[in-house]
């Protein structure tokens, strides 16, 4: 079997924090094939940034060293000491477009130069080729070249958005991490947004890594879904099988407390709070509100697998075999 | 939106309240003096809400919803138009009707997280509006574990003495729903209240929201951009663009046949959960919501509009018909 671009074996972060450590990503296993688009779902604090750090290490100063394998073209990535990986992964292989960076962008530096500024750093091309270059992406993501020459102030939150996008497409990376790169816009404006991915996909061939807690825009873009719970994923399926026939109970309660337009039923909130990630509960995390638990929750289910590509951390699903 | 509107509200007689013609406009200036010009945020807007309904607002970031229902508040002076509320014009108030008039109009504001003082706990917060309106402590107790309650902040004790860092977004939210209930308004304006939350709490407040406002038999406007939500929580849709109310129907009737071309764009946009949505592009109309400085002329959506018709809309300003009974379109396309 081809190798995958990417594999992610028990991957580990923690923060170190005056209450004590928060194990903001606990034991995260998947993998992504060429072409392919993984959604990474889960409420506010379970850890989905932290994850996307974590595999770019572009990680704050309490953070942990992260524990782990992170596989790129069968490389070990997490191997590489950090002038390496500054130097031949990070931006030229793997971009990362962080939350709410679209109020980050540099606000004296005209758009274009940001966008282009990759390229001359790392792969040490002139300001005139990597302007060209510049100018190729802003048409990709459907901004007037005439934008090249303006300021961020002058942008709205759409078009920044877009910029963003381009800084990271720039440098033509194997895969793309976006993280909430939608949720701060407008329908209209997440939908191009979302066409403009999709099409990026198809025509480039780029594999994305998708970061939202927006499970109906989500699947605008899914080939598979991962969903995340307090630091550990919960559940990996395809984009087929994780809409329509959600496994884990955390997975089946949230998709019903999605509102949907088209139907009449009306959407369930999930009771109950996610365990703190400084002391979470050794059994199964989702326990404390969980309708289906019974006594072997108290311990760790580990993930148990169904079907060839298809995980889910729940004991009701045993029957499968055991990975972990 | 204007004559349909009035006459429709002129014979059912018992609106709580009724906004006409209606222009908030704000100066913009450079250094402080130049004048550059006004921002028309609210441009010509009249509907009435029923005493008990629950309507929604929906709109994209900068079409006026937050501006419109700071109006109804009384926190912005109209330019132009009039908000009468239970019978009286507001525009005649004085300083203590007005006061009266804020208190019976409940204001959940955006951005949550803002919105509570830091310093005081839940009880002092709740306290707050009580001691203006001159409620004794005795009373005050009451009504603070009533609301307290009545939003499943419950056992009351058990929040009394939080500050509001203690406690998360969604209780956080609810003490600033009670806070708002606090003093029994007619009508409560709820600015987006949910749209700082996670999924699975945004639908635990809304369905807390929609019952105390079925229970208590109260106006609720609530002003969001997601029209998915909507649905399950309102009577009655406005939807806004630029400055504007483009399209009025009861929540069904405008989901099942929307007849403004804006509407339909929006609904065409969102996703509900599929596997299939990746298979194919959506249709978007290409541009963004046009500046409120210089609105564009005639429709205000026709630059964008896939069905605009060149030397109709581009000049004339579309008014509101009724293509289906109960149903208000501005768009020229219905006459
Ligand atoms: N620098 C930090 N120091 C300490 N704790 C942190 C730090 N950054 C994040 N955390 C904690 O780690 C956990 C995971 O945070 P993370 O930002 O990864 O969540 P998330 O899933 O991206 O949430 P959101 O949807 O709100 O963006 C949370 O409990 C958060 O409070
Ligand atoms: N106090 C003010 N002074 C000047 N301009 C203002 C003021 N308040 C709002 N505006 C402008 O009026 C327009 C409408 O803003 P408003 O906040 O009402 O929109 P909104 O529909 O609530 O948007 P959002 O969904 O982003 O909250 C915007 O262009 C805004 O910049
Ligand atoms: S392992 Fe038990 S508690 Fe956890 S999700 Fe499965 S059934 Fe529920
Ligand atoms: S009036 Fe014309 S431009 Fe405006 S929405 Fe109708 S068809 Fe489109
Ligand atoms: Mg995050
Ligand atoms: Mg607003």
């Amino acid at each position: 079997m081809a190798v995958p671009l990417l594999s992610v074996e028990n991957l580990r972060l923690n923060y170190h924090t005056r209450q004590g450590l928060v194990q903001a990503v606990a034991g995260v296993d998947f993998e992504i094939r060429h072409r392919e688009a993984l959604v990474v779902l889960g409420e506010s604090g379970c850890g989905k940034s932290s994850l996307a750090k974590a595999l770019m290490r572009t990680l704050p100063r309490n953070a942990g060293e992260p524990q782990g394998r992170v596989l790129l073209e069968g490389e070990d990535i997490m191997a590489l000491d950090e002038e390496r990986f500054r130097r031949e992964v990070r931006w030229l292989r793997m971009a990362l477009v962080m939350q709410a960076s679209m109020n980050a962008l540099n606000p004296v530096v005209k758009v274009g130069e940001q966008v282009a500024e990759p390229l001359r750093v790392l792969r040490g091309w002139s300001g005139g080729r990597a302007r060209e270059r510049a100018a190729e992406v802003f048409d990709l993501v459907g901004v007037s070249t005439d934008f090249l020459n303006r300021y961020p102030f002058e942008l709205s939150g759409g078009m920044r958005q877009r910029v963003v996008l381009a800084m990271a497409l720039v440098t033509d990376p194997q895969l793309i991490i976006l993280d909430e790169p939608t949720s701060a816009l407008d329908v209209l404006t997440q939908a191009s947004i979302m066409n403009v991915l999709k099409r990026i996909k198809r025509e480039q061939g780029t594999s994305f890594i998708l970061i939202t807690h927006d499970v109906a825009t989500s699947s605008e873009l899914a080939d598979r879904v991962a969903l995340m719970y307090a630091g550990q994923i919960v559940e990996t399926s395809s984009a087929a099988e994780f809409f329509r026939e959600p496994a884990h109970p955390y997975a089946q309660m949230l998709m019903d407390s999605v509102p949907r337009l088209r139907q009449d039923t009306r959407p369930t909130h999930i009771p109950g709070q996610p365990p703190s990630l400084l002391d979470p509960p050794s059994g199964c995390r989702f326990a404390d509100r969980c309708p289906s638990r019974f006594d072997r929750c108290e311990r760790d289910p580990g993930a148990f697998r169904k079907g060839d590509r298809r995980r889910v951390r729940c004991w009701l699903h045993a029957g499968g075999s055991q990975l972990s | 939106m204007s004559q349909a509107a009035s006459t429709a509200t002129a014979a059912a007689g018992q609106s709580l309240v009724e906004v006409r013609d209606l222009r908030t406009w704000f100066e913009l200036r450079q250094w402080g003096f130049m004048r550059l010009g006004s921002v028309k945020a609210v441009d010509g807007v009249s509907f009435a809400l029923q005493r008990g309904e629950s309507v929604a607002f929906v709109g994209e970031s900068g079409c006026g919803k937050s501006s419109l229902a700071r109006t109804l508040l009384g926190l912005h002076q109209p330019t132009e138009g009039d908000v009468v509320f239970e019978g009286q014009s507001m525009a005649r108030l004085g300083r203590r009707a007005m006061r009266d008039y804020r208190a019976r109009v409940g204001y959940v504001q955006q951005d949550p997280f803002g919105a509570l003082p830091p310093f005081l706990d839940v009880r002092r917060i709740l306290a707050e509006p009580l001691k203006v309106h001159g409620i004794g402590r005795s009373e005050r107790e009451r009504r603070i574990r009533a609301v307290l309650e009545e939003v499943r902040l419950s056992p009351a004790d058990d929040y009394l003495r939080k500050f509001p860092h203690m406690l998360s977004g969604g209780q956080q939210q609810r003490v600033v729903i009670a806070r708002a209930l606090i003093l029994e308004p007619s009508l409560l304006i709820a600015d987006e209240p949910v749209s700082m939350l996670d999924a699975s709490v945004r639908v635990e407040i809304l369905n807390l929201l929609r019952g105390i406002q079925q229970r208590r038999e109260l106006t609720l406007a609530f002003i969001t951009h997601d029209l998915s939500t909507v649905r399950h929580f309102a009577d009655r849709i406005f939807v806004m663009y630029a400055g504007r109310i483009v399209e009025t129907a009861a929540v069904q009737e405008l989901l099942d046949h929307p007849q403004h071309p804006y509407t339909q764009a929006l609904l065409a946009a969102l996703a509900d959960p599929d596997p299939d949505n990746a298979l194919d592009l959506r249709e978007v109309p290409g541009g963004e919501a046009p500046s409120l400085l210089n609105p564009p002329p005639g429709c205000r959506f026709h630059p964008r509009c896939p069905k605009h018709m060149p030397g109709v809309c581009d000049i004339e300003d579309p008014p509101d018909f009724e293509p289906r009974p109960g149903h208000l379109s501005a768009c020229l396309l219905h006459r």
